[in-house]
Order: structure tokens, then sequence, then C-alpha cells
């Protein structure tokens, strides 16, 4: 065998090394994006969550504006903490629409009396049906829908300060 | 107490390492120098003692949930199973690296005291390499991942274990392939005193077998307990996924058993010398890199462990010592160690060799299948690579190789005339003809599984033959291994392409009191009721199956839930036959029917000839056990035959003492 040849183990090593160490050293994504994200909301309809409140369904995206889908449940804490930015969302004329996550109707009617309601409908998934067909990996999310229904953007985690002026832009960007 | 006791047993366990290591190069000095090589045996001796007293100690602190050690409050639970909370010592990061430093420490401390027929020049190297390996992973585990850390105030209750490993498929998988991957650190380190010493003989090779034989025997039982693990503990009704995880048990595997087969050839024929040397790096390269890969985190993976970039970039710095640096040595030595004796392609070794290579280029595959998301995203893309690419990349070489195997064991060394064994053949050729032709009038199946079901039958029969004119009783312990080996291969290959050709496969959303049907089976869900174990619920469906109209038996899935920590795991339920699994898995609520009932997601499978994928693997381990004990006894009668020989030998010097001239050498046992 030629003395070259016993070159080559090493230096298919020597690049697998760079490439491991060089992605060691990458951020390491944590969330995984939906696979949903430019296709359309699927055929769905969901009971209200709330007495005294209407359902939720596809057809309730489709026509005038962009809208947000935001999926939340009373059990989840960083819902409570993102419920002012979604406020803020609601005071700029946007329309969100909500999906409680395994939740109960007290429990959901308990928390928007403390944390306020900016929801113009809430539909009840109470098998995380509609959840995992959006490609929602937790709760919360946020999807930008444009008029059409399509899923346009996603957010995953709590709305802060700083996603309130990005969703408004996705919004936009949606019309 | 017994924490710092172990910390202590730990820090000096490392310390003999450096002694060894250290006394191991030395020893090179000026050819050889046995004033500094003396200390290596000792120091291997005691690390080993120290190193398992380490474990053991760790052991004890799980068993009795001392609540003021991290690991074990991080871990543990005063709740948990007892057998769990032993099995909790290596089901995380730190106890599986001081698991995987004590059977390192304890083979080194094997090697040095059992082994007398290396030359000494070797030995100095081989334990110095074994010290510079072991030192590494000391390092590793003390300034890393220090398993005896006490919490400042103690835990008043543990947060548990992963219910996925909280079962006993996994209280033994871990640790077999620990040992697994270990023993071929000794191979590792013997290639590497080898060729540092430029001593690449048959006699090394019969050193380093027994180890890769034993190496290879945890690997092959390690693999197949995980996959049966997998099979019915995740509840998706398949037994391979080409996980990352698994592929990391995997490559080691395949690099093992072409090492095997090449350090045969190099013990028995003297031929396939660098081969051989760089097989025996490649495999444990690829132990190592399957540790990198599943500890670091850089692939994700359905089995999340402890991942974390800071122990990556410690396992990647070591990878890059040891595998960089056996490759650099091989690099520069490799061309002065002549390549041995000469064979024609038609021989024993020309089909061996046949084999290393598909064994290879299947090692590649799955390398290559592995690291290529890791490839592309380091590019931004993410790309997920599974059964459409490693199923048929695999078999291109994968069929050639069964072939090979069939006819390689009826082959001469050195030479041989395909004419004279023209009649196993045609036999071999007829068989796969016509199973796959039988198979192909039966109905429309997927070629891979038909042809993966003829060689199934083909090898099933051929590895018998070697065994054809033989007086069976004076076969070799080692022979009946390597039939047994070959068999067991046909075994599990044979329950694969039944598997993937024959499943019948059921999901149905069903009520208490429906009835499905599936292969000849009738299931009936008489009723989902909630349970609890000491820390999970559970909803458990009461089944009864029965098959065309016999025996009802009752099965018992479940969808259990832990709550410390939360997690949902799937049990399914298996009835076995001799000819194959019913396996019945209940999932979640599925709305209700119309009378009001509450439906259930019930998945249930009927899997033709599925237990003989491990029956099979069990019979390859069972081969490589053969083998061992075949291989010790010979070189047992060998070291008696010779310390006979050289009693008679001196006896005859006594009482002649005149010159009989040269005599020959002690005749060897017929192997």
């Amino acid at each position: 065998m030629n003395r070259a040849l016993y070159l080559i183990p090493l230096g298919l090593f020597l690049f697998f090394a760079g490439l491991a160490g060089y992605m060691l050293t990458q951020p390491k994504a944590d969330q995984i994006p939906s696979q949903m994200i430019e296709q359309p909301l699927p055929e769905f309809t969901l009971e209200p969550a709330l007495g005294g409140m209407p359902g939720v369904s596809r057809a309730d995206f489709v026509g005038g504006e962009p809208r947000l889908l935001n999926i939340w449940a009373s059990w989840c804490l960083p819902c409570i903490a993102e419920a002012p930015h979604l406020e803020r969302l609601r005071e700029e004329g946007v329309e969100i629409i909500g999906v409680a996550v395994r939740d109960r109707p007290e429990a959901v009617a308990d928390f928007l009396g403390r944390y306020g309601n900016p929801y113009t409908r809430i539909g009840a998934d109470e098998i995380s049906e509609l959840m995992i067909e959006i490609g929602a990996s937790g709760v919360p999310e946020t999807y930008v829908i444009d008029a059409q229904g399509n899923i346009r953007y996603q957010h995953i985690g709590d709305v802060r300060e700083e996603t309130v002026t990005l969703l408004l832009e996705k919004l936009e960007e949606a019309r | 107490m017994i924490a710092e006791l172990g910390l202590v047993a730990l820090w000096l366990s490392a310390a003999l390492a450096v002694l060894q290591m250290a006394s191991g190069a030395m020893g090179l000095a000026g050819g050889y120098n046995a004033r500094f090589a003396i200390y290596a045996r000792p120091a291997a001796v005691v690390q080993a003692f120290l190193a398992t007293l380490a474990f053991f100690l760790l052991l004890w602190a799980f068993a009795i949930t001392d609540l003021s050690i991290k690991l074990v409050a991080t871990n543990s639970h005063s709740a948990k199973p007892f057998i769990y909370k032993l099995t909790g010592t290596w089901g995380n990061h730190e106890g599986s690296m001081l698991l995987w430093v004590a059977v390192l420490a304890l083979s080194g401390g094997l090697l040095a005291g059992l082994e007398r027929r290396l030359p000494e020049k070797t030995m100095s190297a081989t334990l110095g390499v074994q010290g510079f390996v072991a030192l590494g992973f000391y390092a590793f585990l003390l300034l890393s991942s220090n398993p005896f850390e006490r919490l400042p105030v103690p835990a008043l209750e543990g947060s548990g274990l992963n219910p996925l490993l909280q079962d006993i498929g996994l209280a033994i998988h871990p640790p077999t392939l620990y040992v697994g991957y270990v023993g071929l650190s000794v191979a590792f380190s013997l290639c590497m005193g080898a060729l540092i010493t430029k001593q690449v003989t048959p006699d090394f090779a019969k050193v380093m077998r027994p180890w890769v034989l034993a190496a290879w025997v945890f690997l092959t039982f390690g693999i197949t307990a995980g996959s049966y693990w997998a099979y019915y503990e995740l509840g998706w009704g398949g037994w391979w996924f080409w996980d990352p995880v698994e592929n990391a048990s995997l490559m080691p595997w395949l690099a093992a058993t072409a090492l095997l087969h090449s350090v045969s050839v190099l013990a028995a024929r003297d031929a396939l010398r660098t081969w051989t040397i760089m097989l025996g790096v490649l495999a444990f390269s690829m132990s190592m890199l399957g540790t990198f890969l599943v500890r670091s985190g850089v692939l994700t993976s359905v089995h999340a462990f402890a991942v974390d970039p800071e122990r990556g970039t410690f396992i990647l710095i070591l990878l890059g010592l040891y595998i960089g640096g056996a490759l650099g040595v091989f690099a520069l030595r490799a061309g002065s160690i002549a390549e041995g004796k000469r064979f024609s392609f038609t021989s024993r070794e020309g089909a061996l060799v046949f084999n290393n290579v598909m064994l290879s280029a299947i090692l590649a595959i799955v390398l290559l299948g592995t690291l290529y998301p890791l490839l592309t995203e380091a590019f931004d893309v993410r790309v997920s690579v599974g059964p459409p690419y490693f199923n048929p990349a695999g078999a291109i070489f994968a069929i050639p190789m069964f072939l090979v195997m069939a006819v390689g064991p009826l082959l001469r060394w050195k030479d041989d005339k395909p004419a004279r064994i023209q009649f196993e053949l045609a036999m071999l050729a007829a068989v796969v003809i016509a199973v796959c032709a039988l198979v192909a009038i039966l109905g429309d199946y997927s070629i891979l599984s038909v042809l993966g079901l003829a060689l199934a039958i083909g090898l099933g029969i051929a590895a018998f033959l070697p065994l054809r004119g033989r007086n069976l009783r004076r076969v070799p312990t080692a022979t009946w291994g390597m039939v047994m080996a070959h068999f067991g291969v046909a075994v599990a290959l044979f329950g694969m392409a039944c598997e993937t050709a024959f499943t019948s496969e059921k999901l149905a959303a069903v009520a208490p009191g429906g009835v499905e049907e599936v292969a000849g089976w009738t299931i009936e869900l008489e009723s989902v009721d909630p349970v609890a174990g000491p820390n999970w619920t559970a909803v458990e469906a009461r089944i009864f199956a029965s098959r065309d109209g016999g025996e009802r038996i009752e099965l018992n899935p479940q969808a259990r839930n832990f709550w410390s920590p939360p997690q949902a795991t799937s049990e399914s339920a298996l009835v076995t036959r001799w000819d194959g699994q019913l396996y019945a898995v209940i999932g979640d609520q599925a709305g209700v029917d119309a009378n009001g009932n509450m439906r259930w997601q019930l998945r249930v499978w009927w899997k033709p000839f599925v237990t003989f994928i491990w029956y099979g693997g069990l019979l390859i381990a069972f081969g490589g056990v053969l083998s061992i004990v075949g291989r010790i006894r010979v070189d047992l009668k060998r070291r008696n035959a010779k310390a006979l020989g050289d009693a008679r030998r001196e006896d005859m010097d006594a009482l002649t003492s005149g010159d009989l001239g040269t005599r020959g050498p002690v005749p060897e046992p017929a192997e």
C-alpha cells in the first residue's frame, strides 16, 4: 500500500473533529419549528372553552384582516406572563383567537377574570388535537394567520414586549 | 463518608493511571528499559481495584438513597423499586461514566495481571497506552462530571429516574454495551502497543483475540437486549429505528465484527497485519464516537440523555487525543509493517477480506447517515436520515456479504478452487432461487424482504456445511462457535425479513365491548380502567385475544404517567407464539361512539417470527462465547503441552547431557 493511503483515515477523522467542534460552539436550537409554516390551517372545529363565548373553527380565520392564533392554557405559567402583552396587541386592533389546551371551563373563566381576556373567541382543545396538527410543541405558542387561513409565522414561547412589535410586523407582512 | 471515600479512590486511580502511562512510556526508552517498566503492571492492577471500589461505593449510595449526594438526589427517589435504585447508578451521565472507567480499569488490570505471552516491550507500550486512555476518562469524571458531588443541603426527596429507564431491559443493556466498548479499548491499546514496537505478529493476534471476542459478545448481547427493549417499551411496534443512539452501538459492533475476522486471519495465517491494526483503531474510535454523539447533544435523538456542550467538548478533545493520535501513529508506522503472507482471492482469507470490506462499507454507510444531519446542519439545513436511506444502502453491501459468508467457511486457507465446493454452491443457489420463486408466487412483497428471506434460509443451511463429513465430537469448540454465530445471523435475518414482509397491523378506535380482527386473531376490548403503581398512574386496558377461536388470552397494555419526573410511557402487551408475536398498545381517548361510550385508540400488530430477530442475536453471542471457551481451552492445552515438553526436555538433558541434535518444536495440538 502507498504511504499516502495511511493518511486518509487521519484526514477523515480531522475533518469530522473540525466539524463536530464547530457544531459544539454553535448555539443549540432548542425549539422545533412547525412543519406547517406557509401551509393552510387544517380543517377543524373546536367547542367553546367558556360559556358565553363562541368556539373556533377554520372558517373563523378566513376573510378580513390577518389574525393571531394563540395557544394557551390556564395551567401554564408563561401564559400569565404573556397576558398583558396580548392585551396590548388587542388594543392595537389585532384580532386574537384563543385555543385553550386540556382545560376546564371554570379554570378558563378564573384565568381570564384574573389576567384579562384579549380573545374574540376561545376554542377548547381537549386532547391537544389542533395543537398537534399545527405542529405546536407546547404552550404558549402564537401563530400569525393570513386572511386566506394560511399559517404565516410561528412564535414559540410567551409573547414579550419585543415580540409585540415583531408580531405586528408579521401581521402587516401577512396582509 | 461514602462519597468522600469514593472520590479519594477515584483520585488515587487517576494518579496510578499517570504512573502506568509514564512507566509504560519510559519502559520504551533505549529499546526496552525494565527498570522503569516494572511499575506498569502493579499500577494497572491496583488501579483496577480502586476504580471498582469507587463504583461500588456509588452503587451503595444509590442503594441507601443517600440524598446528600447530588447525583442520587437528581436521579433517584425513595419510592422507587429497589432494583431501579441500583440501576439508577448508571442510568445517568456521571454514573455511567464511572461504570465505564471502572470497567476500563478492571480490564487493564486483568490484562496486566494475566497476560504473559506478549514481548515485555510490547506489553509495556500497551499498558502505557491503556493508562493514557484511562487518564483521559478520569480527568473527564473528576473535572467535569464528579459523581460524588455533595449537595450543600441534603434534599428531602429525590427527583426520580427517567421512567423509560425504569425497566429491567435497561438495567442490563447499558452495562453490557459498556463492557463491550471498553473491551475494545484493550484491543486498541494492544494495537497501539504492537504498532509502536512494530511487533504485529500472530502471537499478538492470539493475545488480542479473546479481548475482541469478549467485547464483541457483550456488544452483540447489548444491542440485542437494547433492540428488544426499544421494541416493547417504546410501544411503536418497531425493533430498529436507525436512531443516532442505536447507530452509536451498531458502528463499533460492525467494526468489531470485521476486526474479529481479521484478527483470526492474522493469528492463523500471519496475513492482514496493517488492516487488523486499522480495524483495532477503528473499533475503539467508533465506541468513543458513540459516546460523543450520545453525550454531547450535537445530534438530536429520540433518546434524550444528559446533553451538555461542555461535556461534548471534553469528549471531543479526548477523541482528538486518542483517535487523532492513534491515526497519526498509524500513518507514520503502518508503512514499516510488512503486509504478511500472501493469498489468492479464492481462499478462506480472500472470503474474510471480502466480508471485512463489506462490513467496513456498511459501517461507512451507517456513519455517513448518522453524521450527515450534523454536516447539513453546519449549513443550516435540517434533515433527518432514516430507513429509506439505511435499508437499501446497507443491503447493497449486506447481500453480497451474506452470500460470501455462506461459502467462505467452506474454502481452504491460502488458495482454493471454487470447483471443489461446486456441490455446496449449487445447493445454495437452488435454495435461494426456490425461496425467492415461492415467495414471489405467494404474494406481492418488497424485493429486499424476499431476498432477505431467501438468503436467511440459504445461510441457515450453509452455516452447518463446515461440519459436513466430520467427526462431530472432534470438531473444535471454536468451530462450533463459528457455526452457531453464522446460524444466528441467518435466524436473525429470517426474523427481520418475515417481520418486514408479513406484519399485519390494525389501528382502530374501539369502545369497550368492541371487537377487532387482525391476521386470524380476534381482539376484544373489555374495559379500560385507571390503575396506579409505586410512582405512576396509568390507564390499563383489559383485552382478550384469541386465535382462530382458540383459548382467550388476557392482555393488559397500559398508558402510564409517571409523576416524578412527569412523563408518559406506553407499556405494550405481548402474546408470544412460536411463529410470531401479537403486540397491543393502548393509546389516547378517541372521542365517544354513537352510544356515548368512550372510544380508545387501540393498536394491534401480528408480527410473524419477529422473536427470531432476538433469538438470532442471542445465538450470535452464544457462538462468540463458545469461541472464547474453545480458544482458551486450546491455549491451556498448549501451555500444558509446552510445560510437559520443557520438563521432558530437562529430564532428557539431565539424562544424556550429550548432544542429540536440534529438536523440533513441541507439536501443537490440532485446532
